[in-house]
């Protein structure tokens, strides 16, 4: 009956549920004439009818108390804070609270494990990629393709464009993989990198050692995706006027190291990093004296101070091209100059014309 | 007839801990100990020789006493132990220089073991993640501890080309710490709160000082001819390790600590005096292979990294040790989300 719909609703009225349900029996007499006689003479919508009832409600308080124990309301209290954790935290907001602080503590008590290259994989998969999600998503709009082309588990040698200025492409790069795989891509970094205060120590606990064919070898031969850069900074201090073009691939000792692992070389090609600070000038006194490979010049920086740090919203595609298999190669080929220099050129210019069509492909820089 | 062992060092805690447990092997038949000074704990079986390895006398006694295995354990890694660095390199290389030229010329020796250490890597930015055997450092030691060893290395590998006949054994060793005893990292890791150099995380295995006796009592008795890294499994990184001692970290620059460093070795009070060559491994750390010796030297350390640092935390007490406050607020909002809970469940 319409008595049945009307009276949970109206309990609606008083603060606090749990309370109400107690003093329910002695207000119902006193409310439901007045409710009745709305129900019936007015067949309108819910909302409508509970308009009145929440005004007729205080004059049953006047006669009787709401709440069946006077004092502090710890239950309603309790129930708002409930109702604010879901609405911060989503549903099972308790859950989640409690997960993060345990995350929280086992960071102070160092209750966590690190690998051999010092890999910490909750700090990364809970943190530092969380933090590039927001850059990779929004800010740059990331376009992955190609993501069938890295393999799903085993050695593989991702090889990459760099650009930028400052290396931000490999961080989206890695996010990009983790993202789309699952799997963590082990950078592998110029020895400045290591050198330098807190970067090196977050590039440790982010995946990364030192670009050396030890550690390059041990990696890919542990099962690991390494990825390399070998631009290096020749590709990240180009000038803006250089974008695009490739520069020389180091000495090849990347595919040395995938020859003589026998795994596959996944050539990886990002668009949009190199419109994220365009440098135009550099200042090689200072960069000598603070021993960094070049300080920028952006048409922002140093100009604009801090401001000019802000990288430029670019849309970005990163495509990872089909694997050229090394397993095919004589584990002694390593030492072949010639053959290396060969596969080298190959992913040079697989990269180079990939980058060519996916910029053909942009409509503009900025989308 | 079983092997009759020279141990040099008896008098510190590694020699002394060694040669007695050498002694209860059914295999060895006489321990003899060496040192300069005679030995403060009690040795048991081993038979103690006063005598000092920079002086000849020691081929008489190894010729004496039809000695086969010669266990070299008596390069110190602290100055404080012998009274100064200058007296320190001469315990260390003169003393190496004189024991090899003494196994020279002692036909009978069919052995030679040489606690080393894996100071030889050195630690710098351009180190691999993991050294193998037959790499050498980047940045090699320049001087201290680290140059010992590596001069050390240079005679034994020279001891080695001419003695073709004796089997050399050297093992490098990871840091070491047991609760029971004193070591280099120990001693810092006992610091509360414990100075790191501000960014930067030292990379670091452990191996627990049981280990490193065994793993020599081991090699001496394997006769296994090769050099071989020495190190439990797994790795910490340096704020990890401090803050599950429970201490605090305190992240200074590295040039102050370097100043604190000599500030304490003038002091003599036999704190961790952050050498050089220290401060470069609690800033860039270092990694070991030890491949090879599971698989040829055929050891296997009884404690991980993780666990030697267990079984170490249980001599470090600190009276100002403090709960984290994430500690204390997880405890607070899982009690308050308890009391949710139930409040939800009576709702309901």
């Amino acid at each position: 009956m319409a008595d049945a719909e009307v009276i949970p609703l109206g309990t609606r009225g008083r603060h606090g549920s749990p309370a109400g349900s107690l003093d329910g029996p002695p207000s119902v007499p006193q409310q439901q004439p007045a409710v009745r006689a709305e129900t019936t003479t007015d067949p309108v919508s819910g909302a409508e009818k509970t308009a009145p009832r929440a005004t007729s409600a205080p004059a049953g308080t006047t006669t009787m108390p709401l709440s069946g124990r006077p004092g502090f309301p710890i239950e309603e209290l309790i129930s708002a804070a409930n109702a604010v954790g879901r609405l911060v935290l989503g549903e099972d907001g308790e859950r989640k609270l409690a997960e993060l602080l345990a995350l929280l503590r086992r960071r102070v008590t160092g209750d966590y494990t690190v690998d051999e290259y010092g890999l910490d994989t909750e700090l990364t998969d809970r943190f530092l990629l969380e933090i590039v999600r927001p850059l990779a998503t929004t800010w740059f709009r990331v376009e992955v393709r190609g993501v069938e082309n890295i393999p799903a588990d085993g050695g593989a040698l991702l090889v990459s464009n760099h650009s930028g200025t400052i290396p931000l492409d490999g961080l989206v790069t890695m996010f990009a993989v983790h993202e789309s795989t699952g799997r963590h891509l082990r950078p592998l970094g110029a020895d400045l990198v290591f050198r330098l205060p807190f970067v090196g120590e977050v590039a440790r606990r982010a995946g990364a050692t030192l670009a050396c064919s030890e550690d390059a070898t041990r990696m890919l031969g542990a099962g690991e995706l390494a990825g390399v850069w070998p631009e290096g900074f020749k590709g990240i201090g180009k000038r803006y006027s250089q974008r695009y073009k490739l520069q020389r691939f180091g000495r090849g000792g990347f595919v040395s190291a995938a020859i003589r692992t026998g795994v596959p070389i996944v050539p990886c090609s990002v668009v949009g990093a190199e419109e994220i600070y365009p440098m135009v000038g550099n200042v090689p006194a200072l960069a000598r004296l603070l021993r960094l490979p070049y300080v920028p010049v952006t048409p922002f920086f140093p100009l604009l101070g801090p401001l000019g740090l802000m990288p430029l919203p670019s849309k970005w595609v990163i495509e990872f091209g089909e694997p050229i298999r090394t397993d095919s190669y004589d584990p002694g080929a390593a030492d072949d100059p010639m053959l290396v220099f060969n596969v080298t050129d190959q992913v040079r210019e697989t990269i180079q014309q990939t980058l060519y069509t996916l910029r053909m492909r942009r409509k503009s820089v900025f989308h | 007839m079983g092997r009759v062992v020279l141990v040099t060092g008896v008098s510190q805690d590694l020699g002394g801990r060694l040669a007695r447990r050498i002694s209860t092997d059914p295999e060895v038949s006489r321990v003899v100990g060496v040192d300069a000074v005679p030995p403060r704990q009690d040795l048991a079986a081993v038979r103690f020789v006063r005598a000092d390895i920079r002086n000849p006398v020691i081929a008489k006694v190894i010729a004496g006493e039809d000695v086969d295995t010669v266990v070299h354990t008596s390069v110190v890694a602290s100055a404080a132990l012998v009274g100064g660095r200058t007296s320190m390199k001469d315990h260390n290389v003169i003393g190496t220089m004189q024991l090899l030229a003494a196994c020279q010329r002692a036909p009978g020796l069919e052995r030679l073991v040489v606690k080393s250490s894996a100071e030889v890597y050195g630690s710098s930015s351009r180190d691999p993640a993991m050294f193998t055997e037959d790499m050498t450092a980047k940045r090699p030691p320049q001087g201290g501890y680290g140059k010992d060893v590596l001069e050390v290395e240079g005679y034994v590998r020279g001891f080695s080309r001419r003695r073709p006949d004796v089997v050399v054994t050297q093992l490098r060793n990871a840091s070491t710490v047991a609760s029971y005893t004193r070591s280099p990292l120990g001693d810092y890791l006992r610091l509360n709160p414990t100075p790191k150099v501000i960014g930067y995380d030292a990379r670091f295995q452990l191996l627990h000082y049981d280990d490193l006796v065994a793993v020599l009592h081991h090699a001496a008795l394997a006769g296994v001819h090769g050099t071989f890294n020495v190190a439990g499994d797994g790795m910490l990184m340096m704020s990890q390790a401090i803050h599950r001692l429970g201490h605090r970290v305190l992240p200074l620059p590295r040039l102050t600590l370097g100043a604190l460093g000599s500030l304490v070795r003038q002091s003599g009070l036999g704190l961790p005096d952050f050498t050089p060559e220290q401060l470069q491994f609690l800033t860039y750390g270092r990694g070991l292979d030890a491949t090879r010796m599971r698989e040829v030297l055929g050891f296997e350390p009884r404690y991980t990294t993780e666990q030697a640092l267990l079984e170490f935390a249980s001599s470090v007490t600190s009276p100002t040790r403090v709960t984290h406050p994430v500690v204390l607020a997880e405890s607070l909002v899982s009690g308050v989300l308890a009391g949710i809970l139930a409040g939800g469940g009576r709702g309901g």
